[in-house]
């Protein structure tokens, strides 16, 4: 009986163990040698290594090697929405779906997760007209670092990950293309 | 008139088509500072010629414990490198980094050495290993 259950706590262990060793072999570089720090500015080893932040958070394989919303979501992080009191703090749940993608599958933009972090005007009207259907993007422009390119590709996930946004597959898709009828209860208004 | 097209290979477009995909392969491959971490910014307009490191601006960090609505829109930071004119004397007074680095919300300016911690001759600009840094502008 007892050693039945030392096996069981082993086996427990182990699995867990490995499992975490699988999941986590993210790396980052140390600030001394990344390329941009002087290591011989007085700020090496005062300044917040990016692995010692980062490795806590939920894990991806691009960019920071980060899921920023998720991370945000599941609380792992309480990044502020404010300074001065008086900032209204705006939050939309609206998905559009975007139909003119070529032979790739259709883009699904969803606002929840972008004003989550972003304020309407950081896009509205300066980046992207307030209007479905209005706004004539490309890859070629998102590429040069416009449109979605203002963000992707520079600190948001990169254009190397297609299928993020090119998520909806034109040929079992039976809705309406551009703004979706509310589906998600679930969005963190804050 | 002859209209030019990059897909017209009979006008010379051929070579044009080829630099461009070739413009676009070169693009997609990191090419410098694959090792700074994603989204790093670089501010070397003023910094160095006035005898101080670079300043390393690091997103990661800073959007942990901020959204990106507080610099991007409260704060008023451009959503453009470079299309910001960050100098110590608005700083100081406030503005850009200042609103925070006050003392207050975060430490303050005379921690010089903490922002201007760059190598000498960086250039400005996003760096941070972005995977697809093609032939545009961050």
């Amino acid at each position: 009986m007892f050693i039945s259950r030392v096996f069981v706590l082993i086996w427990v262990f182990s699995v867990h163990g490995l499992a975490h060793s699988d999941i986590d072999k993210r790396q980052w570089q140390p600030l001394n040698n990344d390329g941009l720090h002087d290591p011989a500015s007085p700020a090496m080893g005062v300044l917040q290594e990016p692995a010692e932040a980062l490795r806590p958070l939920p894990g991806d394989y691009a960019g920071n090697q980060v899921l920023w919303v998720k991370a945000l979501r599941e609380g792992y992080i309480e990044p502020r929405s404010n300074i001065f009191p008086d900032t209204t703090v705006e939050f939309l749940d609206m998905d559009i779906i975007m139909e003119n993608t070529s032979i790739m599958p259709m883009v699904l933009f969803p606002h929840a997760e972008h004003t989550e972090w972003l304020d309407c005007k950081n896009c509205h009207d300066i980046i992207f007209k307030e209007k479905v259907g209005a706004n004539q993007i490309n890859m070629f422009q998102i590429l040069q670092g416009e449109y979605c390119g203002r963000c992707h590709g520079a600190v948001a996930f990169p254009l190397t990950e297609c299928f993020r946004c090119h998520s909806v597959p034109r040929d079992t898709f039976t809705g309406q293309y551009g703004v979706q009828p509310k589906t998600s209860t679930d969005a963190n208004p804050q | 008139m002859n209209k030019v097209s990059i897909f017209n290979v009979a006008a010379g477009g051929k070579a044009r088509f080829f630099s461009l995909v070739l413009l676009l392969v070169v693009g997609l491959v990191p090419v410098d500072d694959a090792r700074a971490e994603y989204g790093d910014v670089v501010l070397n307009r003023y910094a160095e010629s006035e005898g101080m490191r670079p300043v390393i601006f690091p997103h990661w960090f800073h959007r942990i414990r901020f959204r990106c609505k507080v610099c991007h829109h409260e704060l008023g930071f451009e959503m453009r490198a470079g299309s910001n004119d960050v100098t110590m004397a608005r700083i100081i007074e406030g503005e850009f980094c200042g609103m925070c680095h006050n003392g207050e919300i975060s430490w303050a300016v005379d921690n010089c050495d903490l922002c201007h911690s760059g190598k000498p001759g960086l250039k400005s600009g996003i760096h941070g290993g972005s995977q697809t840094k093609g032939p545009g502008r961050w």
